[in-house]
C-alpha cells in the first residue's frame, strides 16, 4: 500500500529531494558555473578531484603504518613529521600537517576534534559519522575509557590514555602497535590488519 | 610583540571572545605544559573573516584529567593535548 511508505523489499522509501535549494547549495552552483563559464575550471577536471577526494580511504593509512612497523627508520621519521613520511610513500597530502603518535604498552592514543570534525582526510578519507557527534567529541575527552569500553576496549588502568583534541591546524593519526604473532607477515599482509579505528585509537589492530 | 620563549608550565586565559576562536572552553583557566611548539600559523580568528591575519605562534599543550575535570575525573592522571595558539596563553 502506498501510504504506508515501504517497497516491496519492506524498506521504507527514501523521499525524493524536491525541497528547494538552501542558500548554500545555490551558492555552490553559482560559483561553480561561474568557474567553468569564465574557463578557470571544467566539469571534468571538478569531477577528476571529486573522484580523487572519494578515492582516499584508511587503506592509505594502513599502508604508512605498516611501513612503520617493518622500516624502523621509516617509523622514526613518522613520529618526527608523519606528513613528510607519507608524502615519501606517494600519498598526496595536500598541506596537511600530520602528527603520528604512538600506542605502547603504557600509552593508548585517542583522536577527537571537540571543535568540529577535523580530521586526516588525506590519508583516511572521510571520517565516520559518530566522530563528528556531539556525543562522541564531548565524550572523548570527558571519559575516554567509557568512550572505549564502548567500542569494545579494556584499557588497564597502568596504561596511561593521551587524548589529542585537533583545536587547529594539526591533524593526528595513530601509530597502533603492532599485534603479537606477526612476525612472519609482509608488509601487505600487516596493512590489511590495520583498521580505520585502529589510527583513530577507538579500535585496535586486527590479529591474523 | 616580541616575547621570550613560552614557559614551559602555562595557563590558558580565561576571556570569551565572540566569533571564530579555536580554544575550547572546558580548558579556559586551566595549566598545562607545553609539549612542544609547532611553529607560526595565520590567526584563525582573523581569516575565517577573510581579514588580514596575523602569525601566531601555535603549541600543543598538555593537560591532565585532574586539571581539567577535578574530582570528577574518570583517571586523574590521563591527559589531553590540545593545540593552543600563543596569545591564548600566560605563563605560570
Amino acid at each position: 500500500m502506498p501510504h504506508d511508505h515501504l517497497s516491496p523489499s519492506g524498506h521504507p522509501y527514501r523521499e525524493d529531494n524536491d525541497h528547494p535549494l538552501t542558500y548554500w547549495q545555490r551558492m555552490e552552483i553559482a560559483v561553480r558555473e561561474l568557474l567553468v563559464e569564465k574557463s578557470v575550471l571544467t566539469p571534468a577536471q571538478i569531477n577528476a578531484q571529486i573522484e580523487a577526494m572519494d578515492a582516499r580511504s584508511p587503506a592509505n593509512g594502513a599502508a604508512v603504518v605498516a611501513r612503520a612497523w617493518v622500516d624502523p627508520a621509516f617509523k622514526a621519521r613518522l613520529l618526527q613529521d608523519a606528513a613528510a613520511a607519507s608524502r615519501e610513500m606517494g600519498f598526496d597530502l595536500g598541506p596537511l600537517h600530520l602528527i603520528a603518535v604512538e600506542n605502547t604498552k603504557e600509552i593508548h592514543n585517542l583522536i577527537v576534534c571537540t571543535l568540529c570534525s577535523c580530521y586526516p582526510r588525506n590519508l583516511l578519507g572521510l571520517p565516520p559519522d559518530w566522530y563528528k557527534t556531539r556525543a562522541y567529541r564531548s565524550r572523548a575527552v570527558r571519559e575516554p575509557r567509557a568512550v572505549l569500553e564502548e567500542f569494545g576496549i579494556s584499557i588497564s588502568n597502568k596504561t596511561k590514555i593521551c587524548v589529542h583534541d585537533s583545536t587547529a591546524d594539526m591533524r593526528y593519526i595513530v601509530l597502533p602497535a603492532r599485534p603479537e604473532g606477526t612476525e612472519g607477515l609482509s608488509e601487505a599482509d600487516l596493512a590489511a590488519l590495520v583498521t580505520r579505528d585502529s589510527m583513530i585509537g577507538t579500535g585496535l589492530p586486527k590479529h591474523p | 610583540m616580541a616575547r621570550r620563549k613560552m614557559a614551559d608550565r602555562v595557563r590558558v586565559k580565561t576571556m570569551m571572545p565572540p566569533g571564530h576562536v579555536r580554544t575550547p572552553a572546558y580548558l579556559r583557566g586551566k595549566k598545562g605544559v607545553v609539549e612542544r611548539r609547532l611553529g607560526k600559523f595565520k590567526n584563525p580568528e582573523q581569516l575565517a573573516y577573510g581579514l588580514p591575519a596575523e602569525d601566531q605562534t601555535l603549541y600543543r599543550v598538555r593537560f591532565t584529567m585532574a586539571e581539567v575535570w577535578g574530582d570528577s575525573a574518570e583517571c586523574p592522571t590521563d591527559t589531553v593535548d590540545a593545540e593552543i595558539y600563543d596569545h591564548w596563553l600566560e605563563r605560570v
